[in-house]
């Protein structure tokens, strides 16, 4: 986005609010939402990708050098669906840290 | 200038439509619509009109059409009446705050229950705030003309906002008029190709009706509210520009017989040519009444309205709506909000009249007239009932 959305002035705004930059949804931090932190437990996973599909925020990417899964905490929201989802137990969910 | 035909109302609305080559028609077909969009399928199935039209399941559905068709740059149009508005009312808002242009024919009836068909202004009343330009028509040859403009504007580049058309239900829309027809000649002169500032097309991405966090909520409704105020000189300009086509001039506030008047009556929609019959009669009298009649609700045309009351001792409102338990009926609260800091303001007293499609004729305005300025201590009356 050009502007942060907080110094975007009224005549600024596209007609009716049209978004002419696609997926500027992606300038929104939703991982200052989090107070819950999930914590991936790597020798229990058994690489069924549930967790990857079901983040409703597509916070968790494959790494395959390593062949594992990896949280992007600027997306996680801490919603701990991929814990709930997984089942083998491999995404333990903590409290977030000061 | 074509022919002068005698026509239901709605359907010359019909031919209007027709007549600026509407792409798309969504409407649902049942009490309490009028014939406008039955005429326009009429037309589109016998291919007299290269239209769209969409027979929705609901009138929630109807103007959900009429977005996504505006959004891709179609022209739009609907029809719909009182318990058809309140059913699309979530998209109605919608529409306008996207700033989708589109035309709607709305039929003025009263808001169940008791229930009714029949006229008064409670529709409209309830989406007042809406958002959209909302234009009062007198008669048939108003309504037809207005169609014309209400496009014009609607799809303005500067404006890019809903309009609609108040028809009162059954005294103006099934009511047979003599109506000069436009030519299409006259009409490519008038109305220029749609062309939207967005639309939803592969080549260009946008999204439309995105999110608004709290930090972008109020400047996105500022900016509409201001582009609502902005219309004022396009209205204004297009209404011009089919004078000199039609020889008609419409105006938001037309004064009729006001010279030296101390009492105005104030009034919308089709009530006015009966209000005119009773300034008629109380000039006789040698009374001093003139008449206002306000034609365009939004943008309100507050400057025109400060000088058409200006000098005037009373002003008897004629409002077709209740506000329950409101500090007055719309209009009324209105017209004392507007003149409120003017240093001298006259009274102005609220009659509600012709509450679901209750006959208003020259003789109970008279009536109102006189009640209002025999008791000035009393000024909200609900005129004419009964105990």
């Amino acid at each position: 986005m050009a502007k942060p959305i907080e110094e975007i002035t009224w005549q600024e705004i596209e007609l009716g609010g049209v978004i002419t930059e696609p997926g500027n949804a992606s300038c929104y931090h939703t991982g200052t939402w989090r107070s819950q932190r999930p914590r991936y437990i790597e020798e229990r996973c058994i690489r069924c990708w549930r967790c990857f599909v079901m983040c409703p925020d597509a916070a968790i990417h494959p790494d395959y050098d390593n062949n594992v899964f990896v949280w992007n905490y600027t997306y996680c929201k801490g919603c701990g669906i991929c814990s709930y989802e997984c089942p083998v137990d491999a995404i333990a969910v903590e409290e977030e840290g000061e | 200038m074509d022919r002068k035909v005698g026509i239901e109302v709605s359907i010359a609305a019909a031919e209007a439509a027709a007549l600026c080559d509407v792409d798309v028609v969504a409407a649902y077909p049942i009490t309490p619509q009028t014939h406008v969009v039955e005429h326009l399928s009429e037309l589109v199935a016998s291919g007299e009109l290269g239209a769209e039209f969409v027979p929705v399941e609901s009138e929630h559905s109807a103007m959900s059409v009429c977005c996504g068709s505006a959004a891709t740059g179609a022209r739009t149009f609907t029809a719909t009446a009182s318990q058809g508005l309140a059913l699309m009312a979530e998209i109605v808002f919608i529409a306008s705050s996207m700033r989708l242009p589109m035309v709607m024919f709305l039929s003025n009836r009263a808001l169940s229950s008791p229930l009714s068909i029949w006229n008064d202004h409670s529709d409209v009343m309830m989406v007042r705030d809406c958002g959209w330009i909302q234009i009062f028509c007198e008669n048939g040859q108003d309504v037809y003309d207005s169609t014309f403009h209400a496009f014009r504007v609607s799809e303005d580049p500067e404006v890019s906002l809903p309009v609609m058309i108040n028809v009162d239900g059954f005294i103006l829309t099934h009511v047979v008029e003599p109506i000069e027809f436009w030519t299409k000649d006259m009409v490519r002169k008038y109305l220029p190709p749609f062309q939207p500032a967005y639309s939803l097309h592969p080549d260009k991405v946008v999204t439309m009706g995105a999110f608004g966090m709290p930090e972008i909520f109020t400047e996105q409704k500022r900016a509409h509210e201001q582009a609502l105020r902005d219309s004022m000189p396009i209205i204004l300009k297009a209404w011009d520009e089919l004078a000199q086509i039609t020889g008609r001039k419409y105006s938001p506030v037309e004064l009729y017989r006001t010279e030296g008047a101390d009492t105005l009556i104030l009034a919308m929609g089709s009530i006015c040519e009966t209000a005119s019959l009773a300034v008629d009669n109380m000039r006789e009298d040698g009374k001093k009444v003139g008449l206002v009649r306000l034609r365009l609700w939004r943008p309100f045309p507050v400057d025109e309205l400060r000088k058409a009351l200006a000098g005037a001792k009373d002003v008897v409102v004629l409002d077709r709506a209740v506000t329950p338990g409101g500090g007055n009926a719309p209009v009324t609260s209105e017209i004392r909000s507007v003149m409120y800091h003017e240093p001298e303001k006259p009274r102005i007293h609220c009659m509600i009249a012709g509450l679901g499609g209750r006959d208003v004729g020259p003789d109970d305005i008279s009536r109102m007239v006189e009640m209002a300025l025999i008791d000035k201590t009393f000024d909200y009356h609900m005129y004419g009932v009964r105990g």
